[in-house]
């Protein structure tokens, strides 16, 4: 059973998923963040591929991917240590990055990488569901692969019962018209939003995400939400990080409380 | 037939590869575009616009001293003497009128030379709507005049300072403040690029190039198909509207011209005909330059305008079929084309549209051809560029 199933299957709520950029703030990170994360006590880890123009994200992610790059990380080296830290750990693992990496390394061979390398799920925020369904949907399928599909405040009922169809894994809920990194605590209006789903018996677990930070947002997501992922705040973190190991358990310690 | 498909596709080109962040507004427009602008109240008032406040039709202006050195016969294009100095001004007006009938309260736009903040801030002026601009900090130093100009028009002009810092960037930039500001808020996008219906809707409003050429062409020639159209290409919107009309009749030859910048293999150029491969930019499969590993590479060119990593989804299925020809021109020899042309016509291009000009050195055609060169813009702009060559 893909990974992130049996987490679903194992764990309904406070469901924690921690977003890194791959190669940020060394390029040989990888392994001692994503070991760190499940010793801190995160549920699942969502690993950035970095990118050169990361539309739907803030300056946060954006630079940490700009660092990343220079660094050195490319998608045959992060498959590598993905590969390698795999055999020490279980812990369900997605990639996130951009329709175009994916297109260049080669939609087939991408996704059997990742199935080798151990990785359970994607998310790309540019790729619609009418693209993958026309023309992806069947080669992740047959190879187990599992994708979230993004909801925002301004999709509409008729388009999420299709994410819910197509979507495999958690659904993404976008917290709020923003990109990443960009809103501070959460508002009525969000709320309104979280319950209008919660109330829509979806099939798919929800993990709630943008603009979640720590305790407070955190366990207000989760009120509403299977769980949630933090992506900036975390990267914020490992910005100013002497330790990694460390800087990594204090960070969950504060958002799990 | 070349003709965009439901989805926004020209062969494998084109499609809306957007987060579902945008999913509402692109939808909103997908399915309105073409019922609105071609009402007959939305064309009125288009037609009016264009008729008085943009000064159209602009000329087709027969080239004497230039067709005797090239021993052709070539015409001019006059985009140049539209209000606000470019075609750009075309399509600005068909998308402010296209967001006042979305009810849209705020306008966002991007720029590279600063041709369409300018023309995107002067519509805002005429019609009473906030604007904000996206430039690039790199672009804001070359293209002081207009981001002068957008000022005084009212714009707010907000740098991009992530990247190269240019063109590409400030869409970057754009495109996440319309993730920020779903509701209100319309994004102008000047060029045929990003995800469909842009590039469908940016091509018919600047159509009406092609469409008055057709007519010219017969009044002076005799013949409402000239041999040959000539445009430049960074996204492409300006060569778009001078093919439109073309785009079918096969013996027109389409003759697209890129910025090759220091040299195609420089490492610093925008020749995206020869140095891209498929690939999503700016929510668009297209021809981009990148990496093995998918990163888009930061191009370069001397033009503003020209200085983008991709090119449209329409002119990549042309080049990609061989309807259209590629040529790509360095800096130096659009700089030189600049010189000539206001030397022997008196008129001085826009350093975009010099690089056109320089396609004529490298294209084949006979003494009896019809060649248009589309004058997509003047050189005001770029009298800070042309100085150091004096």
């Amino acid at each position: 059973m893909n990974r992130l199933d049996q987490l679903f299957k194992n764990k309904k709520k406070d469901i924690l998923n921690i977003y890194f950029t791959a190669g940020y703030p060394n390029l040989d990170d990888t392994e001692t963040i994503i070991l760190s994360l499940e010793k801190a006590g995160a549920d699942l880890i969502e690993i950035g591929m970095p990118y050169s123009d990361p539309l739907a994200d803030g300056p946060t992610i954006q630079e940490s991917g700009q660092v990343a790059l220079k660094n050195g990380m490319t998608l045959p080296l992060l498959f590598e240590q993905i590969k390698n830290t795999r055999k020490k750990t279980e812990i369900p693992l997605i990639m996130m990055g951009y329709f175009n990496q994916v297109m260049q390394y080669g939609e087939e061979k991408f996704i059997e990488q990742c199935v080798e390398a151990g990785v359970d799920g994607l998310i790309l925020p540019d790729l619609p569901l009418f693209e993958y369904e026309k023309d992806y949907k069947n080669l992740f399928e047959k190879n187990g692969l599992n994708i979230s599909f993004l909801i925002t405040p301004q999709t509409s009922e008729a388009r999420i019962k299709k994410v819910d169809e197509l979507n495999r894994g958690f659904i993404y809920m976008v917290s709020s018209a923003a990109i990443t990194g960009s809103k501070k605590g959460i508002s009525p209006q969000q709320i309104e939003y979280f319950e209008r789903i919660a109330n829509m018996q979806l099939q798919h677990p929800r993990l709630i995400g943008f603009g979640i930070s720590d305790y407070e947002t955190f366990s207000t997501a989760c009120r509403y939400a299977n769980g949630a992922i933090i992506g900036s705040a975390y990267i914020r973190a490992l910005a100013n990080s002497k330790n990694i190991e460390q800087t990594t358990l204090d960070f969950v310690s504060m958002v799990i409380g | 037939m070349i003709e965009v498909n439901q989805r926004g596709y020209y062969g494998e080109f084109g499609g809306a590869f957007i987060p579902e962040m945008l999913h509402p507004n692109i939808e909103e427009l997908r399915k309105c575009y073409i019922e609105v602008s071609e009402s007959a109240e939305f064309q009125a008032e288009f037609r009016k616009l264009l008729k008085d406040y943009v000064g159209r039709p602009s000329p087709l202006y027969y080239a004497k001293r230039l067709s005797a050195h090239y021993n052709t016969n070539i015409y001019l294009k006059r985009e140049d003497l539209n209000h606000t100095g470019a075609h750009k001004i075309n399509n600005t007006i068909g998308q402010i009128l296209m967001a006042q009938r979305l009810g849209k309260k705020r306008i966002i736009a991007e720029t590279g030379a600063g041709q369409h903040g300018v023309a995107t801030a002067t519509v805002c002026a005429l019609m009473g709507i906030e604007c904000i601009v996206y430039m690039g900090s790199v672009d804001i130093e070359r293209q002081a005049p207009n981001v002068s100009r957008m000022k005084m028009l009212g714009a707010e002009v907000r740098p991009a300072t992530s990247g190269s810092q240019t063109l590409k960037d400030a869409t970057n930039e754009a495109i996440r403040d319309w993730i920020n500001n779903p509701e209100d808020t319309h994004y102008i996008i000047g060029s045929v690029v990003g995800p469909h219906p842009y590039p469908d809707m940016v091509a018919r409003f600047q159509s009406v190039i092609s469409e008055e050429m057709l007519w010219q062409l017969k009044e002076q020639t005799g013949n409402e198909d000239p041999d040959i159209i000539v445009a430049c290409v960074g996204g492409g919107s300006n060569a778009a509207g001078a093919y439109y009309h073309y785009l079918n009749k096969k013996d027109v030859r389409l003759v697209a011209v890129e910025a090759a910048g220091l040299g195609i293999h420089s490492g610093e150029s925008a020749a995206t005909s020869v140095l891209g491969t498929k690939g999503i930019i700016h929510g668009s499969r297209t021809l981009l330059m990148q990496t093995d590993d998918g990163q888009i590479i930061e191009p370069y060119s001397i033009s503003a305008g020209l200085d983008y990593p991709g090119i449209g989804p329409m002119h990549a299925h042309l080049i990609d079929t061989g309807r259209a020809e590629a040529v790509s021109i360095t800096d130096e020899e659009a700089v030189k084309s600049a010189f000539f042309l206001a030397r022997i016509e008196g008129i001085i291009p826009a350093l975009e549209t010099a690089h056109a000009f320089s396609a004529l050195d490298k294209i084949d055609y006979s003494k009896d051809d019809v060649i248009v060169v589309n004058l997509s813009g003047r050189g005001d702009k770029d009298l800070g560029t042309y100085v150091k060559y004096f």
